[in-house]
């Protein structure tokens, strides 16, 4: 008996320790019924209002932990680069367009004669972007794929939360005002549902332009009335220039970059951005610095 | 179904540790998804793109649209196959050392004889196949013709086969077969094949002295060969007549010929010489991206500086986490004493 107690125990090791080995994509996600997350969302502005609707300052890179290229990249942009013909009807990528005008509808596909969850899918108002999360586990493409705006997305439940990944997006944007995100970032979200609440977290991670991830929050709030409209674009000449003209600021010319932190108290190295001026501990800091005012004199 | 090698040796340990063996039985059907940090799906993501890393021979084949289709070899530039009932064209061959698999790659899409090969440019990263590629084609001969080809045609523009070949009795830097069996020295050649209008359109001062985009009308692809890469700056190759302004303007060209189907995306897909297949929006990032570095350089030529004052001012450095290289064959340092060259010379010539 001592002997069958023992064969008995290495035999369920075994069978442990083989199914520890298959990886855990041999779970079909599709069998996890989630949260139901269907349905209009109507966005909520309390959050980041000035940001999100009429826009950041130019120079204003407080809280984002860019590096020194993301700086160079926001110091050069100029907005004027927005008439280009090629750049007017860029939509948010998926990472930004929860952000912006972003009335939210979202919808499951279901595989009829299994039942099961294939995917969610997501419309936003502002320029109509549609996205896919696949649930179905199917990987993601090679590198050598085409990158969209909207990238390529799988989701897991964890317990009530929608977790995704998303990989192969086109080059976007974190802030509105020139900071970069590059085309190798990987971005994972969480969609949690409280009742009527839906709140959105989105997590970038960018080699190219971040030392570390960048996350925020934004949240919806149930609206079975909403209706969104339609959003076309065409293209039109809205500056006449010669072709191959690229608006930009050459390094160190861009004098509006010196506004915002005078104008609103902000030390100017603060101004600036990185890490450190995402953390609370970064008061203290900005208690030794000189204000604004005095540092433009 | 592939195994998971870090998951293989964690069971492994677990089997050895007796301890551990009531704690596994007590697991065993747990669920397989658990909380993960963000850091860790992350790396997960990168992780699983390292695993799925090819080696240097694999050829793959990627659908793009219409008739075309994109090989993407570890080494070597990307090839364009069309492919319809007249037969398969190719744009450029790669490297001669991936022939075989990229017929092999060709005959998954097709068995039609391979009639055309068109030749973006020089480099032996494109036109190293020519050879072995071309001798298992069949060109249509006949009529007044005659039989002038040994296999496959070769297209490409008259500079591509000046620099291909050397007059006689010297050494040429590629053998006979691969030269160019046609070529042409205006603005353009065209081509109806498999259904659809061919543009073959020279860029001059470009890469080289002899670059051709090739647009395919009805599938709506263009092939840029390396005027447009996703994976560097653009080898601004001076010996052989490439100049950055060449570059800007074909990349110009390829917007204005390229028209996203809808909110900038798709519509017509550009084929790079090296990596991912990509649309407008993309060429567009390049151009703006190389727009600005050329203008920055040119600033400071403006003032005087020397190559290693340009270099010191880093003009480069919001890119250079995406394009940048301090090692290998083409370095940000080779990108920007081109562009100065070119530049430099530029201003000199116009006092």
């Amino acid at each position: 008996m001592h002997r069958l107690g023992r064969m008995a125990i290495a035999g369920l090791t075994l069978a442990a320790a083989v199914s520890a080995i298959l990886p855990a994509r041999a779970q079909p996600p599709m069998n996890a019924a989630g949260y139901d997350l269907t349905g209009e969302w109507a966005p909520r502005f309390h959050e980041d209002q000035p940001e999100r609707i009429p826009g950041p300052e130019i120079g204003d890179y407080l809280g984002l932990p860019i590096n020194e290229a993301a700086r160079l990249h926001a110091d050069s942009w100029d907005a004027s680069i927005l008439t280009l013909p090629e750049h007017q009807c860029k939509p948010h990528p998926s990472d930004y367009a929860p952000r912006g005008p972003a009335n939210l509808r979202i919808w499951k596909e279901i595989d009829a004669p299994s039942q099961q969850l294939i995917a969610y899918h997501t419309h936003i108002s502002w320029q109509a972007p549609e996205r896919t999360i696949w649930m179905d586990g199917r990987p993601h493409p090679p590198d050598y794929a085409a990158h969209t705006w909207q990238g390529f997305s799988t989701g897991r439940w964890e317990g009530d939360m929608l977790t995704m990944t998303t990989t192969h997006l086109k080059m976007g944007w974190i802030r509105r005002n020139g900071i970069p995100r590059s085309d190798k970032a990987i971005v994972t979200e969480h969609l949690v549902r409280h009742g009527d609440y839906l709140t959105w977290i989105v997590i970038i991670d960018d080699p190219v332009y971040l030392t570390e991830p960048f996350i925020r929050t934004t949240d919806f709030v149930f609206d079975p009335h909403q209706q969104i409209a339609p959003y076309p674009c065409q293209i039109v000449d809205e500056i006449d220039r010669p072709q191959g003209v690229v608006p930009h600021h050459l390094p160190g010319q861009n004098t509006f970059v010196l506004e915002f932190p005078a104008r609103y108290g902000v030390p100017a190295e603060a101004a600036r951005g990185g890490a450190e001026t995402m953390y609370p501990e970064y008061q203290l800091k900005l208690k030794t610095m000189p204000p604004a005012r005095s540092a433009g004199r | 179904m592939k195994l998971d090698p870090i998951a293989v040796s964690k069971a492994t340990g677990f089997i050895c540790a007796t301890g551990a063996a009531f704690f596994l039985v007590a697991s065993a059907g747990a669920p397989a998804q658990t909380s993960r940090s963000n850091a860790e799906a992350a790396k997960d993501a990168r992780d699983a793109k390292e695993e799925k890393k090819d080696t240097n021979t694999d050829v793959h084949v990627l659908p793009v649209q219409g008739n075309v289709y994109m090989l993407v070899g570890g080494v070597g530039g990307n090839i364009t196959v069309q492919a319809g009932d007249e037969g398969v064209l190719l744009v450029d061959t790669s490297v001669e050392a991936l022939s075989d698999n990229v017929l092999k790659a060709i005959r998954s899409i097709s068995t039609k004889p391979i009639r055309y090969i068109i030749n973006t440019h020089v480099h032996a990263d494109h036109v190293g196949g020519n050879a072995p590629i071309a001798k298992q084609g069949a060109m249509i001969e006949g009529g007044n013709m005659g039989q002038p080809y040994r296999g496959a045609a070769i297209l490409a523009h008259e500079n591509v086969l000046h620099r291909m070949s050397a007059p006689t009795g010297q050494q040429a830097p590629f053998p006979t077969e691969a030269w160019p069996t046609d070529t042409y020295f205006t603005k353009k050649k065209e081509l109806f094949f498999n259904g659809e209008a061919i543009l073959i359109l020279h860029q001059p001062s470009a890469h080289t002295d002899g670059d051709s985009i090739v647009f395919f009308r009805r599938s709506d692809v263009l092939s840029a060969g390396d005027l447009f890469v996703t994976t560097t700056y653009p080898v601004i190759d001076l010996e052989r007549g490439g100049t950055i302004q060449g570059v800007i303007a074909a990349l110009n060209n390829i917007l204005d010929i390229a028209i996203p189907k809808d909110k900038q995306e798709g519509g017509t897909y550009v084929i790079p010489g090296h990596g991912r297949l990509s649309d407008e929006a993309d060429v567009l990032e390049y151009r703006d991206m190389l727009t600005i570095i050329r203008d920055r350089i040119q600033d400071l030529v403006k003032k005087g500086s020397t190559l290693d004052q340009v270099k010191a001012a880093r003009p480069t450095l919001d890119y250079d986490g995406r394009y940048g290289a301090t090692a290998g064959s083409w370095t940000t340092a080779k990108f920007i004493e081109a562009v100065y060259r070119n530049l430099a010379v530029k201003q000199s010539k116009s006092r």
